[in-house]
């Protein structure tokens, strides 16, 4: 319901209002709900979209992304300091483990436009739409 | 990974009571971890989107304050269509006790991860006493 509304409003403010929108929006809880890690946000038009998720403490070398038809694929890991003795953890809230997701775009992606980039700890994952998966206009002859 | 939902999500930063803020933003609240080794403690906090520039760490009597100003890079021309999770500053506060060495503590931002060393005050410093067996 409210990404219909962001669509038809959103196309004359800029980006960053979209999110304040939904983020001050009535629905305090208006973020897609999601079981699984990492969580991502995805910024699209018809041919192309951006798909980000804050991924820190990892370094480039660590993430694999893959592409398979509409599906892009991120991996990756992020261990634990090890400890040595006598050192102990007085809070440990930050995520460890390995991250796996599965994201569907709205389209085939070809996989020879994909472009990806990491800074700050922030995947940034662009992808363009397969030319043969772009509608095309027939033409109508005429007799 | 955790299945906890809470876990994975970001949460947001707690005002104290009648407190508001100046600025249009969301404002979170890091997740840290805080290990103790023998001659200082190491705090490392999530902070995506931080750099070392845009962070700003103040230390007033006891009161250790992080805060990070992100700088999101929104595409442009692109409209946002599927949002998990949502964008916004870094705030948190910690009380300092008196074991720290206020004058030497360090600090260093790297993908997005923050890392604050606290080092010890000498005689604060773990020390490890030798039981002497009897004869």
């Amino acid at each position: 319901m409210l990404l219909r509304e962001l669509e038809s409003i959103g196309s004359f403010l800029d980006p960053w209002k979209d999110f304040e929108r939904m983020n001050r929006s009535f629905f305090r809880n208006s973020l897609s709900r999601s079981r699984e890690f990492p969580l991502v946000n995805v910024w699209k038009d018809v041919n192309s979209a951006t798909l980000t998720t804050e991924i820190p403490g990892l370094d480039k070398a660590d993430i694999e992304i893959t592409v398979v038809g509409k599906n892009i694929t991120l991996r990756g890991e992020r261990t634990p300091e090890e400890l040595s003795e006598g050192e102990s953890y007085h809070r440990k809230e930050r995520w460890y483990g390995k991250l796996s997701r599965t994201i569907e775009m709205p389209f085939v992606i070809d996989a020879d436009k994909v472009s990806a980039q990491f800074k700050r700890g922030i995947l940034n994952v662009h992808v363009e739409r397969a030319e043969a998966d772009k509608p095309r206009k027939i033409s109508i002859i005429s007799e | 990974m955790s299945d906890n939902r809470k876990d994975i999500e970001k949460k947001e930063a707690r005002l104290e009571h009648g407190v508001e803020r100046t600025r249009d933003r969301r404002v979170y609240s890091p997740a840290v971890d805080i290990v103790e080794r023998n001659d200082d403690i190491l705090l490392t906090a999530d902070v995506p989107g931080v750099d070392e520039k845009s962070i700003d760490i103040t230390l007033e009597k006891n009161l250790l304050t992080l805060y990070g100003t992100i700088e999101a890079d929104i595409p442009d021309a692109l409209k946002l269509g599927h949002a998990e999770y949502g964008i916004g500053d870094y705030h948190r506060t910690f009380t300092l006790s008196d074991e720290v060495d206020r004058d030497r503590i360090s600090a260093s931002v790297k993908n997005g991860v923050l890392k604050l060393v606290l080092p010890k005050s000498e005689r604060m410093k773990t020390r490890r006493i030798d039981v002497a067996g009897e004869a």
